[in-house]
C-alpha cells in the first residue's frame, strides 16, 4: 500500500544573528546553511497495519509525513502510496487519505463542530448517504453526541482531538496520517485517542501512521515501530523486536529470610543489597535469568521475586543517547 | 462556486458571534474613506479644480476605486491575510484537501465588516452620477459597471501577488501596499495629474488607468476622437492583469513545496 | 529607567532582524510621499488664490510626515498587549514590579522610536537628495530646528499618552480592531494626515485647535518649515507640555478604574 524508497531532502536555514552590530550587518549579508533533513529513507507498509514513527524533536518526522501526505516534493526518491506519487498528483491523491496535525486545528472556531463537518463534506464531494452514515458512526463511536452543536471555542482540549480525527475521517480515507494526536491531552482523553484509532483500525480497516513522543502511544496502538533520528531510519520492527535487541537489562527484585551474609552472583550486578532485600541487574545477552534465579534460591530463602523489563520509554531514550540523536 | 458560498455562510456566522465588535469595525471602515473624501471635498473647496478636472469627476474616479477596494478586500480577503495561515502552518492543511488552493485561500476568510467601506463608496458614486455633466445611457452606465470590476480584479491580482510572496519570506509584506493602499490613493485622482512615470507604470504594468481614467474619458466626453469602444474595452484589460498574478501564485506553490519554508 | 532601556534595546534588535521589512517599509513610505505630493503640486497649479502654506513649505512636510510615520500613525498597534487585555491573562501583568500604566508607556514608546530610528534617516536622506523641485529643505533657522526637535519628541509623548486610551477602550469594547480603527480615523483627520491643517476650511482650523492631535503631527513639521515661527513655536511645546500631563493624567485614572473592574470580575 505504501513504499517509500531512498527519500531524501535538505533544506537551506539562514543563520541567526547575534548582537546588535551583527545584526546591522545582515541588513545587507545573509549567510545560509543546508540541513539535511532526511537521508535515504525506505520502508513499506502494508495495508491495515498501525505504525508508529517515532523519534527526537528535529529528527524528520514531520517531514517524512508531510512528503506522503503530499505536501512536500523530496529531493530524491520516490514514494508510491496506493499508486499515487503523493506531490505529483495532489488532487486526486488528498481524496484517499486524512491528516491530523495535533498541534493545529482544522475545525471552526467560532461556529458548532457539525458546521465544520458539513463543510469538509461539501470539499471532499462526498455522497449524502455516505456522509450521514459516517457521521453517525463517527459519532457514536467517538462519544460526540453531546458535543456535536457546540461550538469549537467552547470544547476542551480533549473533546477538540476527538472531533479533529473524526473531521478527517469524514471522507473515508483509507490511511490517517497522526502527527501527535495526544499532545497536551490528559489521561482520560489520551485513552479515548487511542481506543478510537484502535476501533477504526479494526472495524474500517484504516491504516494508521501516527508521529508521537509518547511511548505509552505506541505501546497501546502500534504493532510496528519506525525510529528515525538525524534524518536517517534506525529501527524498523515490531516493539517486542525493540525490546529483545535494545531491552535486553532486567531487573530482579529479591525478598528473602534475613541473611546477613552478601551474595555473590556471576554474570549478574548488585544494584542494591540488604539483609532482606537485594536488586539486580542482568544483562540477558550475558546470563539466563532462570540461571541466576536458581543461584538465588541456592544461596537464600526466597520470599518473593519480580522481574521487571525496562520500560519502552526508557528504552528508546536509551537508543536516542546511543545513536547521539 | 457552491462550496465558496459555503465558505461565505460560515464566515458570516463566525463573525457574527462577535456582534459589538462586528459593528464597530463597520462604522470605523465607513469612516474611514469618509474622511478621504472629506479631505478631497476640502482641497476642492478651496482650490476649485485639480488639472482641470472639477469636483464631481474627482468624486467618481474616487468612487470607483474605493468600490473595487472595498469589495476586494471584502471577498480576497484571504490573500490579503495569508501571511498569517502561512505562519501558523495552516497552508499545509489547505494542500491535504482536494481542492484548489485559490479557492480554499478565498473561502479561507472574508472580512464583512468592508461593507461600511462599500456603502461609503457607493453614496459618493451616486452623488457624483447624479451631478456630473454626463448623458448617462446605457452604454456609459455599463462601462461604470466595469471599471468596478475590473479594479476588484487588479486589486484581487495584487492581493494574490502579495500572498504569494509569503512563501519566500513574509517580512517586507508592506511593500505591497505600495499598490494595494498606494495604487488606491493614487488612483482615486485622475492619472494625469501625475509625473510621466507614473502615469507610465499604472497603466502599463499594474492597469490601474486602464479600469479608472481611460474609461472616464469616454464616460466624460474627452477623449478627444479617439475610438469610444477602445477606451470602453479598457476594463478588461483590469480583469487580465488576474492572469499572470496565477501564474505566479502557482510557481509560489510550488517553490513551498519543495522548500516547506 | 533602566528596564525600560533594555526594552528599546530589545525592540531594536528585533526590529533590524526584518532587515526585509525595513527596506520594504522605506520604499513604500517614499511612494506614498511621492504620491501625495505631486497630488498637491496639481492642486497648485492652477490655484486662483495664494494658498495659506506655500508648495516648498508643504513639500517638507510632508517629507516629515514619512520620515516620522511611526510618530504619528494611530493605527500602529501592539497586538500582545491586545491579547493580554482580550484574553484575561492581564492578571500577569499586574503582579510585574512596574506601574502598568509607566510599563506600556514605555512598550509603545520603544516600539515607535525603534521603528521610527530605523527608517527616517533613509527617507531623510533620500528626500534631500531627489531633484527639485520634490527635495526637502532645510530649516530657515537654529532656533526653529531645536524648536522642531522637542516638539517632535513632546509631540510623540502626547500620541504615546493618546495611544494608550486605544488600549484602555478595548477594556471596554473588546474588540482591539474596532477600537484602534474608530481611534485612528478620527485622530488622523485631526492630526492633518489626510490633508494638512493649513488647507483645511478656517471653522476646520479652529476645531484642531482644540483637540490635542494636532501637536503631534502638524505642529512639529511646521516649526521645521518655519511656517510656524519661533515665539509662536515656542507657546506651542508649552500647549504639548500642558497636554501631556492631561493625558497621561486622565489615563492613568482611566486605566485603574479599568484594571479595578477586571479585578473584581476575577478577569
Amino acid at each position: 500500500m505504501i513504499k517509500v524508497e531512498g527519500l531524501g531532502k535538505s533544506f537551506k536555514v539562514a543563520k541567526r544573528t547575534e548582537g546588535l552590530r551583527q545584526s546591522v550587518r545582515s541588513l545587507f549579508h545573509r549567510e545560509y546553511t543546508t540541513v539535511q533533513a532526511l537521508k535515504d529513507i525506505s520502508f513499506s507498509i502494508e495495508p491495515g497495519e498501525i505504525v508508529g514513527y517515532i523519534g527526537p524533536n528535529g529528527a524528520g518526522k514531520s517531514t517524512t509525513i508531510k512528503i506522503m501526505s503530499g505536501i512536500l516534493v523530496p529531493d530524491q526518491g520516490s514514494c508510491s502510496i496506493m499508486g499515487y506519487t503523493p506531490w505529483k498528483e495532489r488532487v486526486a491523491y488528498v481524496k484517499n487519505i486524512g491528516v491530523v496535525f495535533g498541534q493545529r486545528s482544522q475545525l471552526w472556531w467560532d461556529v458548532p463542530v457539525i458546521d465544520s463537518f458539513e463543510l469538509l463534506r461539501d470539499i471532499y464531494k462526498v455522497a449524502p448517504q455516505d456522509y450521514k452514515q459516517n457521521v453517525e458512526l463517527l459519532v457514536e463511536t467517538l462519544h460526540l453526541q453531546d458535543i456535536l452543536y457546540s461550538p469549537v471555542r467552547q470544547l476542551s482540549l480533549g473533546q477538540r482531538m476527538r472531533c479533529e480525527i473524526a473531521a478527517s475521517l469524514i471522507h473515508s480515507p483509507q490511511i490517517l496520517f497522526l502527527d501527535e494526536p495526544t499532545i497536551g491531552l490528559d489521561a482520560v482523553s489520551k485513552l479515548a485517542v487511542r481506543q478510537f484509532i484502535k476501533t477504526i483500525n479494526k472495524e474500517k480497516g484504516i491504516t494508521v501512521i501516527l508521529t508521537t513522543h509518547d511511548m505509552n502511544d505506541i505501546e497501546a496502538l502500534a504493532n510496528r515501530v519506525i525510529l528515525i533520528g538525524r534524518g536517517s531510519l534506525l529501527f524498523d520492527g515490531n516493539l517486542n523486536e525493540l525490546r529483545s535487541k535494545f531491552g535486553t537489562q532486567k531487573t530482579i527484585v529479591a525478598d528473602y529470610q534475613q541473611n546477613v551474609n552478601p551474595i555473590q552472583i556471576p554474570n549478574a550486578s548488585i544494584v542494591s543489597w540488604t539483609p532482606e532485600r537485594a536488586i539486580l541487574n542482568v544483562d540477558t545477552n550475558k546470563a539466563v535469568i532462570s540461571e541466576v534465579i536458581t543461584q538465588l534460591s541456592d544461596q537464600l530463602e526466597l520470599i518473593d521475586v519480580s522481574i521487571e523489563g525496562k520500560p519502552i520509554e526508557e528504552i528508546v531514550l536509551q537508543l536516542y543517547k546511543e545513536y547521539q540523536i | 462556486m457552491n462550496l465558496y458560498f459555503k465558505y461565505f455562510r460560515m464566515l458570516l456566522n463566525s463573525q457574527m458571534q462577535y456582534r459589538a465588535s462586528f459593528w464597530l469595525l463597520c462604522i470605523g471602515q465607513f469612516f474611514t474613506p469618509f474622511v478621504m473624501f472629506a479631505g478631497m471635498y476640502f482641497l476642492f473647496e478651496r482650490f476649485g479644480q485639480i488639472k482641470g478636472w472639477d469636483f464631481f469627476e474627482v468624486a467618481l474616479c474616487f468612487a470607483v476605486i474605493h468600490m473595487a477596494f472595498s469589495i476586494c478586500e471584502c471577498l480576497a480577503r484571504g490573500f490579503d491575510s495569508f501571511s498569517n495561515l502561512v505562519i501558523k502552518g495552516e497552508f499545509d492543511r489547505i494542500l491535504v484537501r482536494p481542492r484548489s488552493t485559490v479557492l480554499q485561500i478565498l473561502g479561507s476568510n472574508i472580512e464583512f465588516t468592508r461593507v461600511g467601506r462599500l456603502m461609503q463608496s457607493a453614496i459618493v458614486l451616486i452623488w457624483a452620477v447624479r451631478n456630473i455633466a454626463v448623458d448617462w445611457d446605457f452604454f456609459k452606465l455599463t462601462t461604470l459597471f466595469f471599471m468596478v470590476t475590473g479594479g476588484v480584479f487588479i486589486f484581487t491580482g495584487i492581493f494574490i501577488l502579495a500572498a504569494a510572496m509569503c512563501f519566500w519570506t513574509v517580512q517586507g509584506l508592506e511593500v505591497a501596499n505600495v499598490f494595494t493602499d498606494g495604487g488606491k490613493e493614487m488612483a482615486q485622482y485622475p492619472l494625469n495629474i501625475y509625473q510621466k512615470w507614473i502615469i507610465r507604470f499604472f497603466t502599463y504594468v499594474i492597469p490601474f488607468g486602464c479600469v479608472n481614467y481611460l474609461p472616464l474619458l469616454y464616460i466624460l466626453g474627452k477623449s478627444n476622437g479617439g475610438s469610444d469602444l477602445l477606451y470602453m474595452m479598457m476594463p478588461a484589460a483590469g480583469i487580465l492583469f488576474i492572469l499572470p498574478c496565477l501564474a505566479v501564485w502557482h510557481f509560489g506553490v510550488r517553490h513551498y513545496r519543495s522548500t516547506g519554508s | 529607567m533602566k528596564t525600560y532601556y533594555s526594552v528599546l534595546r530589545l525592540r531594536l534588535k528585533i526590529g533590524l532582524q526584518y532587515r526585509t521589512a525595513a527596506w520594504a517599509g522605506i520604499a513604500t513610505q517614499f511612494f506614498f510621499g511621492i504620491i501625495q505630493i505631486m497630488v498637491f503640486e496639481a492642486f497648485y497649479q492652477h490655484s486662483a488664490h495664494t494658498p495659506p502654506i506655500s508648495l516648498k513649505e508643504l513639500i517638507t512636510y510632508l517629507w516629515l510626515q514619512q520620515a516620522f510615520l511611526a510618530f504619528i500613525m494611530l493605527w500602529f498597534r501592539d497586538n500582545e498587549l491586545f491579547n493580554l487585555i482580550t484574553s484575561g491573562n492581564i492578571a500577569y501583568e499586574l503582579c510585574r514590579p512596574a506601574g502598568i500604566y509607566g510599563y506600556w508607556f514605555a512598550r509603545l514608546l520603544s516600539q515607535r522610536l525603534s521603528s521610527a530610528f530605523l527608517r527616517c534617516f533613509p527617507i531623510l536622506l533620500i528626500a534631500f537628495c531627489i531633484p527639485e523641485p520634490h527635495r526637502m529643505t532645510l530649516p530657515p533657522s537654529w532656533t526653529s530646528f531645536v524648536l522642531f526637535l522637542s516638539a517632535l519628541v513632546l509631540g510623540l509623548l502626547v500620541l504615546v499618552a493618546i495611544s494608550m486610551f486605544i488600549y484602555i477602550s478595548v477594556f471596554v469594547t473588546m474588540s482591539p480592531a474596532g477600537s484602534t480603527l474608530i481611534f485612528a480615523v478620527v485622530g488622523e483627520f485631526f492630526s492633518g494626515i489626510i490633508i494638512p491643517i493649513p488647507l483645511m476650511p478656517e471653522w476646520l482650523q479652529k476645531v484642531t485647535g482644540w483637540l490635542p492631535f494636532h501637536l503631534t503631527a502638524d505642529f512639529p513639521f511646521r516649526v521645521y518649515s518655519g511656517h510656524i515661527p519661533p515665539p509662536e513655536a515656542a507657546m506651542g511645546v508649552l500647549a504639548q507640555i500642558i497636554w501631556l500631563v492631561l493625558l497621561v493624567g486622565t489615563g492613568m485614572f482611566a486605566l485603574k478604574k479599568v484594571l479595578r473592574r477586571v479585578v473584581v470580575q476575577g478577569g
